[in-house]
């Protein structure tokens, strides 16, 4: 049953991603096309946090990261942009192992510090090897065109490459998550301390999710990259990695097509609803609503919001309509209310 | 010699600076187990609050400071009311979202009330210097190191020597011992978020004249502060001040003396510092060897 719920909500994706460049405008096709490109990173924070447990406010260094790899090697090196992004996502990933090999030390609220500072660190790396980053500056890349001999608009060749990839990351993250490397994932995230017990090496799987999340990311990146067709530090800034984390949360963490929910989430919340909701609220209170900071004051709102009423996001939402019950799945389950942690297996005192 | 010394003395008014950050972060730690990623946001908040006293309210500096602490204290308490209180039983990450969700609010308010634009702080302490046997000691260096080291010291006295003090230590420690004892844990919560909005107000407030009043001003600050508390152990609120003092020095001296290490590469370092410590003590410097039962 499960199993044909999974294919007709494939079928219904694949449908919709087909269809859509008949009905939008070729920018809406654009903004679509990020959605894509935002649903594959976050296919790859989920596989970490919401499977594995492991918060990370890193991840938009990953992207940065794959971004920068593709941009360095069409610019440089003058490679086919569609070449480079297995090889932004092997880097990527490459760098995201090597961040978890020690990462893995520790649990919960530690890894969640140290990945706090990635994104900052990439951004004071960045503007110490201007030779081969650009600096400050960045690096421009080629304008969008379309590719294998075809004359299509750039949006529409985009929005079709960025979901290729992105409906071939989807199965694959299904796969990931399922059967016996899935169940050590699960194990991890929900005691460490059974996991182990089981034969489970908590270390080796948390270093391999990190590495398979930041290979994600890393697709996610070289495909923003070409997209946007610039990178420079201010691309890549702590406010990414924040807003792919509320992404994750919004969409539900732990289901991997609620990360669809998200990825709109991710690419909408910003630019349209936020002042949308705003220029509302502008009309009875007489606020300022082009001022800066704004949007971000009801982005983080909506988030609180969200917290409060729907702990498990858009995907525990349709799974209550769908189900009439509301389940309540690894992360979005309440803590215990003994003193000793789970999660850590640290005693209280 | 004068100039490693003189390395040293800058570093420890920056590193007072991270300590008393890393302070507050120890202290909701401490508490409730959650890292609040809003503290340096909080702490921005609080030290544009005091900058539109002086400026624009016509205070001098002293009494903005401390009213600002008092509308610190007050929002602190009001933040894990409002906030966090109703999330006691959410799961971990949903708390963390939560703070999270706050820093991002926060960030935009400041730009939204203030302007995003870059702003001068006045510093009480006078620009000039004391010289001690050819090492230039500045006076902003020595005032940020002494209020930020009586603040810590006022909070140690108040834990150590107050029925209320006995009585948060008592809740941090064993909650539920603590409440079957008759203790108002909850009450003891939100004055520990208090307390921690209060020390963030003070480390805006001084390194507000030395990085200049942005939104974004304390984020780096607060990786810092990580690093510190890390480097200290989480759960060691003495542990946390040195550890932001140490970590203080230890950057000035590598920018100094190593010349690979350019400013952009402080963060970096820090993070790499962070990292290797908890490679190799995991509970920090001074924090108790925590056992797993894995």
């Amino acid at each position: 049953m499960r199993r044909v719920t999974a294919l007709v909500s494939f079928g219904v994706l694949v449908t919709a991603v087909v269809l859509a460049p008949t009905f939008f405008t070729h920018y809406r096709l654009f903004q679509l096309a990020l959605v894509a490109v935002y649903l594959v990173a976050l296919l790859g924070l989920d596989i970490l946090t919401g499977f594995t447990g492991q918060i990370s406010l890193g991840h938009g260094a990953f992207m940065g990261v794959g971004a920068y790899t593709t941009t360095i090697l069409v610019v440089d090196h003058g490679w086919n942009d569609l070449l480079t992004i297995p090889v932004a996502g092997v880097v990527a990933g490459l760098f995201g192992l090597a961040f978890g090999l020690p990462a893995t030390r520790f649990a919960g609220p530690y890894l969640a510090l140290a990945t706090f500072a990635i994104p900052l660190s990439f951004i004071g790396l960045l503007k110490r090897f201007p030779h081969f980053t650009g600096g400050g500056i960045g690096k421009n890349l080629p304008q969008l065109h379309s590719e294998l001999g075809l004359h299509m608009n750039p949006s529409v060749w985009f929005y079709a490459v960025c979901w290729m990839i992105a409906l071939v990351m989807l199965p694959l993250a299904f796969g990931i998550v399922r059967g016996r490397f899935g169940r050590a994932l699960r194990a991890v995230r929900d005691s460490e301390i059974a996991s182990t017990a089981n034969g489970v090496s908590t270390a080796t799987i948390k270093s391999a999710a990190f590495g398979i999340s930041a290979f994600y990311c890393g697709v996610a990146g070289g495909l923003y990259a070409i997209g946007i067709t610039y990178v420079n530090p201010d691309t890549f800034p702590i406010d990414l990695s924040i807003l792919l984390l509320t992404g994750i949360v919004l969409g539900g963490a732990g289901s991997l097509y609620g990360m669809v929910f998200g990825a709109l989430f991710v690419e909408f919340i910003r630019i349209s609803w936020g002042p949308t909701i705003l220029n509302g609220i502008s009309r009875v209170h007489h606020l300022d609503t082009h001022a800066p900071g704004s949007g971000l004051v009801v982005y983080g709102l909506i988030l609180l919001v969200v917290l409060y009423l729907a702990p498990a996001g858009a995907a525990g939402v349709v799974r209550r309509l769908m189900t009439g019950r509301s389940t309540v799945a690894g992360w979005s389950k309440p803590r215990s209310t003994t003193p000793s942690d789970p999660a850590t297996g640290v005693e209280a005192p | 010699m004068a100039q490693f010394l003189q390395t040293v003395v800058s570093g420890l008014a920056l590193g007072s600076i991270y300590g008393s950050l890393a302070l507050a972060l120890v202290l909701i730690y401490k508490a409730t187990e959650v890292i609040n990623f809003a503290q340096g946001e909080m702490a921005m908040f609080t030290t544009y609050i005091s900058w539109a006293l002086i400026t624009h309210h016509g205070m001098s500096y002293w009494p903005a400071f401390f009213v600002t602490l008092l509308i610190a204290f007050a929002g602190g308490i009001g933040l894990q009311t409002v906030v966090v209180r109703p999330l006691a039983r959410a799961s971990v990450l949903t708390v963390v979202m939560a703070t999270i969700a706050l820093l991002v609010i926060l960030n935009g308010a400041a730009a939204w009330i203030w302007s995003p634009q870059l702003q001068f702080y006045p510093s009480p302490f006078p620009t000039s210097s004391w010289v001690i046997g050819g090492v230039h000691i500045s006076k902003q260096d020595a005032g940020t190191f002494g209020v930020v080291a009586a603040c810590v010291v006022v909070l140690a006295l108040f834990f150590r020597f107050t029925k209320l003090g006995l009585a948060m230590r008592a809740g941090a420690l064993n909650p539920a011992a603590a409440r079957l004892m008759g203790v108002r844990t909850s009450l003891l919560l939100a004055l520990g978020w208090g307390f921690a909005a209060v020390l963030g107000a003070v480390s805006g407030m001084m390194v507000a004249p030395t990085f200049f009043l942005t939104p974004n001003m304390m984020q780096a600050v607060l990786i810092y502060a990580f690093a510190a508390a890390v480097l200290g152990g989480l759960e060691s609120p003495v542990g946390a001040v040195t550890g932001g003092v140490l970590l203080g020095v230890m950057l000035n001296l590598i920018t100094q003396y190593v010349t690979f290490v350019t400013p952009d590469l402080q963060l970096p370092v820090a993070l790499g510092i962070l990292l290797v410590v908890l490679l190799i003590r995991p509970s920090g410097l001074l924090g108790r060897a925590v056992v797993r039962r894995v």
